[in-house]
């Protein structure tokens, strides 16, 4: 989001729905238009949060639109219920309740899968509203007489009845659901969806439990299209039973590409114009039935060449102005400038270290202690047998040829995979098979071979991602908290750019930076769960020699105060910086030893030239 | 209530379904196996299938003819489609391509609405097909177990060119991994093509064939897609012999539910997908790896 000074979002969009009853008109709006196009903007809002934010594309939004709908339609049309208020807000709790069920079942999956599920979810919901509830929902004929708001103040009653005056009720529940909307995607919660969105497999590495948020995320959808149905029931004074078809998630999903994903206002920026688009091609060009190609055609060049969206595409042109005019007059950020420069790491002073969660390195003993790790692929043995201890405070190395086993090894200790046999004991626990997520929360995590960054985030916003791990646990639904409240994570944050030394780019998107910088974010996202043992893959791999040296520094300062263990091939870098090393080949334990010892030893040197004797004597 | 004859009779219109649906879904599945790429356009071609045939029909007066023109022409599409347009979706993330899919199939049932309009159109079947078949213990429209044979046949053919020949072992090969495929020196772009082309004639094969059996409309292809889409996920994305096992478990639990009441008959169907993703969630015959 834009950093701007607070409410003004807020201010805009109160200022915004105030004056369009003057404006609107003017350009051919009727009022019942501009309901309408709050009412998808509503619904929009939430399956902007699920969609736009945490990356979940569902095609099965219309069977929560439905059911809010026709609960809050029968409630006041069957059933007697007298508040529309009250009403609603059943409905929009009876859509959020099966919300929860239904992303249960097809959260399972993620991907297409999910798509194809939620699809499928939708028409079934389509057919139970027209069969098996035809009773409760009226069938093909829908819940006609549907009643309008009003509300009794003692002094005087407030009717909301239709055009203008109902747009009133309709633009204030919408002002609502921006401010809370915009609550949770600024809170952690908010920040945690982008992670998902972003790369699922890290933000679960990092310790969140991001089956329990994608699911909070669909629950709010829900939430949104249940209401919003329930005002469609309003603004209608008829709930029609086409609320619940296919075409009416189709017709969201594109209002919200047209109009710009992860913007919030996407949607009613894409309903405005589909509903204007609809009006004008029908009476004006006389299309009669092709408005709706028309409308496939933009959607579909829209998708193809601008993936932000109408409003998404008005950002970048906007950031693109607004960074030709820094450019011309060098224009401090308003963000605040933890340092000036690119700070050298050769006079970089020892940075004030991320605090591990006990002091460890005053404990003595294993800290972790594997027996017998094995990992089977079918017939291919990976690890076998393994037998592994490292003791708090010390720095390992793993060396080994290629296909020796070490990532796997690696994946094994941080319960990303399962070892087919074996145990694994972390800090005194048996960890075998706890799975990642709780492991790093215990305070085990790695560094991955290849990066594995929040591509569309900051390099700050990247290490928020990981240090809300540590700070607020694995799953917590603080939604409407502000980010910035969280205890310590500005701190852990500056902290864990200093020792990595990023502070400089602090705000740059991850996709600016260097090959060099991607590394040490990397190594960065593992330091602010605050690891008590951290593991690294290869930190060093595809660095420049001088990249090696700044690095091999930098490790040794982040090592003072904790375990770690090093996976790499460059032995001379390695041999530098740790006290024992352990060799691996062909998925066994060839030797552990100092430096030294491995240096020297005819048997590492067998294990990676291959057994130079043997061809030199053939 | 229920009888005998009316219980075997709702069994054959399973297989018919089940066999169509097994034959729309396996071209979806080879598509993504291999691809990647979700094709939401598929119930779009199913039907643009019918309509290629039934314009061929107008023509010709023959319904051979119609099937053939009817494949090749979404055939064709498919090629030109994947082309243009899917091409550049590859390296893009799966909701943008799923969006693309999905704006696409909307302009090839609007184009069609526009031509052909919102009417239903009939394509007979065969002459020598016309008719009811006596089984013995009971009588059956002839055409619809034509039906079950000749998908029968096209589901073999697809089959024979997965597994006995070199494009198919290919495309097995690039459904495990198309990235290995690629390096091995295989232009895995045109297999992708060909792919795509294969995939989008299966559902148009079936579309033609299914037309005499249903009134054609611009919205036919809508309800096949999702019925498709349990298919896959119940036999398992990338899966072709999941794809036919899904459809034949999918037509039947169509077809004997509707029996007793067909509004239920996607309720049962959504039931046994459910049961499918807590059991296995990686479809009866799916490989787990592919997401």
């Amino acid at each position: 989001m834009l950093k701007q000074r607070p409410f003004l979002i807020e201010t805009l969009t109160a200022i915004g729905l105030i004056v369009a009853p003057f404006i609107l008109p003017h350009l051919g709006f009727a009022p019942n238009t501009v309901n309408r196009i709050l009412v998808w903007g509503l619904f929009g809002l939430g399956f902007d949060i699920l969609f736009g934010f945490t990356g979940l594309l569902s095609f099965g939004q219309s069977a929560f639109y439905g059911t809010g709908g026709f609960v809050a339609a029968y409630l006041l049309t069957r059933a007697g219920f007298g508040s529309v208020l009250g009403a609603l807000v059943i409905g929009m709790i009876a859509a959020a309740a099966t919300g929860y069920l239904i992303g249960l079942i097809a959260l399972r999956r993620t991907g297409i899968y999910f798509a194809m599920i939620t699809v499928a979810i939708a028409e079934v919901f389509y057919f139970v509203e027209f069969n098996p509830l035809s009773d409760f929902t009226g069938g093909e004929n829908g819940l006609p007489g549907v009643p309008t708001p009003s509300f009794n103040l003692g002094f005087t009653t407030l009717h909301f009845t239709n055009g203008w005056s109902l747009y009133q009720f309709i633009a204030l529940c919408y002002f609502i659901g921006v401010v809370i909307a915009l609550r949770i995607v600024r809170s952690p919660v908010g920040a945690i969806f982008s992670a998902i969105r972003d790369n699922p497999l890290r933000a679960t590495a990092v310790g969140h439990n991001i089956h329990g948020y994608k699911l909070t995320a669909f629950v709010i959808a829900a939430a949104y299209a249940g209401f919003a149905g329930g005002l469609l029931g309003v603004l209608q004074a008829f709930m029609p039973p086409d609320a619940f078809t296919f075409d009416t998630s189709g017709q969201l999903v594109m209002q919200t590409a047209i109009g710009g994903r992860a913007t919030l206002f996407g949607p009613l920026v894409g309903a405005a114009v589909w509903l204007f688009l609809q009006d004008f091609l029908q009476a004006a060009m006389g299309l009669g039935a092709a408005w709706k190609l028309v409308l496939g055609v933009v959607f579909v060049l829209l998708v193809c060449f601008l993936r932000g969206g109408i409003v998404g595409g008005l950002v970048d042109l906007y950031r693109w102005l607004a960074g030709k005019r820094a450019a011309a007059e060098q224009a401090p950020s308003d963000q605040p400038v933890t340092a000036n420069g690119p700070v050298s790491l050769a006079a970089h002073s020892p940075p004030a270290s991320v605090p591990t969660r006990a002091a460890r390195t005053s404990a003595s003993g294993p800290i972790l202690q594997a027996t017998g790790l094995t990992k089977r692929y079918g017939g291919l043995v990976a690890n076998s047998d393994i037998d592994f201890t490292v003791n708090h405070g010390e720095l390992r190395g793993i060396i080994g040829p290629n296909g020796a086993g070490k990532s796997t090894f690696f994946k094994m200790l941080t319960c990303e995979i399962a070892p087919t046999s074996g145990r694994i004991t972390f800090d005194g626990r048996d960890i075998t098979g706890l799975g990642v997520t709780h492991v790093c929360q215990l305070g085990l995590t790695k560094s991955y071979q290849v990066n594995q960054l929040f591509a569309g985030l900051t390099v700050r916003q990247n290490l928020v991602i990981a240090a809300l791990a540590q700070l607020r646990g694995k799953f917590r639904l603080d939604l409407f908290r502000s980010i910035n409240s969280v205890k310590g994570l500005p701190e852990q944050v500056d902290r864990t750019l200093e020792m990595v030394n990023l502070t400089a780019r602090a705000d740059t998107p991850v996709s600016e930076l260097a090959y060099g910088e991607k590394r040490r974010l990397e190594i960065g996202l593992a330091l602010a769960t605050s690891p008590s043992l951290l593991l690294l893959d290869e930190p060093l791999a595809g660095m420049s020699p001088r990249e090696r040296v700044e690095t091999v520094k930098l490790l040794r300062s982040i090592a003072r105060d904790r375990t770690m263990i090093i996976i790499d091939h460059d032995m001379d870098s390695l041999f530098e910086l740790v006290e024992r090393v352990t060799v691996l080949q062909e998925g066994r334990v060839l030797l552990h030893g100092t430096p030294d010892e491995i240096r020297t030893s005819p048997a590492v040197q067998e294990a990676y030239l291959g057994g130079v004797h043997g061809e030199i004597a053939a | 209530m229920i009888s005998w004859p009316n219980l075997v009779s709702q069994l054959f219109n399973g297989l018919a379904l089940g066999a169509l649906l097994a034959l729309i879904s396996s071209g979806l599945t080879i598509i993504y196996g291999t691809l990647g790429v979700l094709n939401l356009a598929h119930g779009a071609m199913f039907m643009i299938g019918g309509y290629a045939g039934y314009v061929a029909y107008q023509y010709t007066e023959s319904f051979i003819a119609a099937v053939v023109a009817g494949s090749l022409f979404v055939m064709l599409l498919g090629v030109a489609m994947e082309r243009l347009i899917i091409r550049h979706f590859y390296h893009r993330p799966h909701e943008d391509q799923l969006l693309v899919t999905f704006g696409l199939g909307i302009c090839f049932v609007e184009i069609v609405r526009l031509i052909f309009s919102s009417q239903s159109q009939v394509v007979p079947p065969p002459p020598m097909l016309q008719g009811i078949t006596n089984l013995g213990f009971m009588f059956y429209p002839t055409y619809r177990l034509a039906v079950v044979g000749i998908v029968a046949v096209a589901l073999g053919a697809l089959f024979l060119i997965l597994y006995r020949t070199r494009l198919g072992m290919i495309v097995r090969a690039g459904i495990e991994d198309s990235v290995m495929v690629d390096s091995l020196g295989i232009n895995v772009y045109r297999v992708f093509m060909v792919v795509f082309g294969i995939g989008a004639m299966a559902a148009g094969f079936a579309g033609i064939v299914n037309a005499p059996v249903v009134s054609l409309t611009p919205g036919v292809g809508d309800d096949i897609l999702v019925e498709t889409f349990v298919v896959v996920v119940i036999g398992g994305v990338g899966s072709f012999p999941g794809a036919i096992l899904g459809g034949l478990i999918a037509g039947e639990i169509i077809s004997v539910t509707s029996m007793f009441n067909p509004g239920y008959a996607y309720v049962m169907l959504f039931a046994a997908m459910t049961l499918v993703l807590v059991v296995r969630p990686h479809g009866l015959l799916g490989v787990q790896g592919r997401e």
